[in-house]
């Protein structure tokens, strides 16, 4: 569905993106993984449209899109679910899940009938529909965040970082949700920190480390991974002394 | 005698004010969607009513010239924005509010030439003299001035709460980049934003000229005023800048009438600087959101 062709992107002057290569299926849940820095971010940004790569190709569904920008990306079918949430703050809720419809503005119905499937599903943002989203509390923000996003009815849905800031239960409970996303038949690209719950939830994940993709392979292969486990799991620190 | 006077000064003041709201308005459109001050918001009010000056001369009724001069003023914000401002979109704000006042030095000198430097007059909207109110003579048109700008007040309100390109363009104020992630083209809503803030500044220039004339270098005073009263009522707040232009009006009219003329001009500026120095979030705007914005 997604394919990354070794893009390499420049923020001035820093080489934040050197020659990544990434690949998403049909249906799958793809994590990307690293630590802050790495480029994450920026390869979000690139696969978004909001920054262009300098060189590389991105494809969706068999067509470039690298040089698009934001607006011309979402009707093709990708949704970010943004870093640190974004949500319309002055907004109240229900209008920002009308305006994650925005491409959709000329079916009512069909934007009706979206809004009232999150709703329900997440019936905490229907108690507060009326209120500004500014005043929810962080997972409640993830929670319109994610539903936003799929107000756009996107056939890739993109999470960068939906566990920055969040107490650990709450994290938990977005986890779960991107799981059941994904129980959907939903096509999903997830960029994590936390390389442990995102590993363990995902079909497929890659490494990403100082703008490279340096490890590759099977959510349950990446969790055993020696390096992985060193790096980001924390743990094995005794055997890096034996050695 | 005293009521008489008091009824009198509060007709006018209120009549002035609305157009200083209606101005207010005008900039606090374009500041939500850009962070942009545009300087040039007192122009399209000059052209605004210098234009329907121009269409009644040609011989259309008021109603229609009111119209053709929106929408002529509406095509001059487009323009503005589509030639000018969007050329210049990477530069900072500060530079692109300077290039506001550019226009509106350019803007101002063709309409100098256009129309010369005479004032030029409107037929009042309805026929027939003043209404005595308990001795008071209030012109019909200055109850034109009130319904219009109502009016403009309603039609602004339904579009941004309730139209899905009004949400967009608040949603654009909100979080420029969340709105370019879901689709939302924010240089349509900039553009937008110009084309509105030109319109409602070009319906009070046709509503105000028969009342107080027009020339062609009133827009400095009236932007001026405009802002004073956006910033008392706190910048991007449509409610604010109706009851700071309101204020402001009321301050101009009942010094003119008990004071003197003279210093009706100064009584906006001083409390514009009274809102500066002491409550620069306007009196009905928020201090916590007031330190995250610019300007």
């Amino acid at each position: 569905m997604l394919t990354v062709k070794s893009i390499h992107t420049y923020y001035g002057n820093i080489h934040a993106l050197k020659g990544v290569s990434l690949h998403v299926g049909n249906g799958e849940l793809v994590t990307l993984i690293g630590a802050n820095g790495a480029g994450k971010s920026t390869l979000v940004n690139t696969i978004c449209g909001l920054i262009q790569p300098r060189k590389g190709v991105i494809e969706f569904q068999g067509k470039p899109i690298q040089s698009l920008p934001p607006e011309s990306i979402v009707p093709k079918g990708i949704a970010l679910v943004p870093e640190g949430r974004q949500i319309f703050a002055t907004l109240t809720v229900e209008a920002n899940l009308q305006m994650g419809g925005y491409i959709h503005r000329h079916k009512r119905e069909q934007i009706q009938e979206d809004l009232h499937r999150m709703l329900e599903r997440f019936p905490i943002l229907n108690e507060r529909r009326q209120q500004l989203a500014g005043t929810l509390s962080g997972g409640e923000q993830q929670m319109l965040a994610i539903s936003r996003a799929l107000m756009s009815r996107p056939q890739l849905l993109v999470l960068d970082e939906p566990s920055m800031g969040l107490a650990p239960l709450i994290t938990k409970e977005i986890f779960k949700i991107i799981q059941e996303l994904r129980e959907e038949g939903r096509t999903i690209l997830l960029i994590e920190q936390n390389a442990r719950a995102a590993l363990n939830i995902a079909d497929r994940g890659y490494v990403l480390e100082t703008g490279k993709v340096v490890l590759q392979g099977e959510g349950t292969m990446l969790l055993q991974h020696q390096e992985v486990q060193r790096a980001y799991l924390g743990k094995g620190a005794k055997q890096i002394v034996d050695a | 005698m005293l009521a008489t006077d008091l009824l009198q000064y509060t007709v006018s003041g209120l009549t002035l004010g609305v157009i200083f709201a209606l101005v207010a308005i005008g900039f606090n459109i374009i500041y939500n969607v850009t962070e942009i001050i545009n300087f040039a918001q007192g122009e399209f009010v000059v052209v605004g009513g210098l234009l329907a000056v121009f269409f009644v001369g040609l011989g259309f009724p008021i109603p229609m010239a009111f119209g053709a001069s929106v929408l002529v003023t509406a095509a001059l914000g487009f323009g503005m924005e589509r030639f000018v401002i969007r050329r210049a979109r990477n530069a900072s704000i500060l530079s692109l509010i300077i290039i506001t006042i550019a226009m509106s030095m350019i803007f101002k000198g063709s309409a100098m030439s256009l129309w010369g430097k005479d004032p030029y007059v409107l037929p009042p909207f309805s026929e027939g003299g003043p209404i005595m109110v308990a001795g008071a003579a209030i012109q019909p048109q200055a109850l034109w001035v009130l319904a219009v700008s109502a009016l403009v007040v309603i039609a602004l309100s339904i579009f941004f709460h309730r139209s899905v390109y009004g949400k967009a363009m608040l949603a654009c104020a909100d979080n420029a980049n969340a709105a370019r992630m879901v689709g939302i083209p924010v240089r349509q809503m900039v553009l937008l934003s110009f084309v509105l803030s030109a319109s409602v500044g070009a319906a009070a220039g046709v509503i105000i000229t028969p009342i107080s004339l027009m020339q062609y270098d009133r827009g400095a005073m009236l932007g001026l005023k405009g802002f004073a009263a956006a910033a008392l009522g706190g910048l991007g707040n449509f409610y604010g800048a109706l009851a700071a232009g309101a204020i402001l009006g009321l301050a101009e009219s009942f010094t003119a009438g008990y004071i003197s003329s003279g210093y009706k001009d100064a009584v906006s500026l001083v409390l514009l600087l009274f809102a500066l120095f002491f409550k620069p979030e306007g009196l009905f705007g928020s201090s916590e959101a007031a330190k995250l914005k610019k300007f």
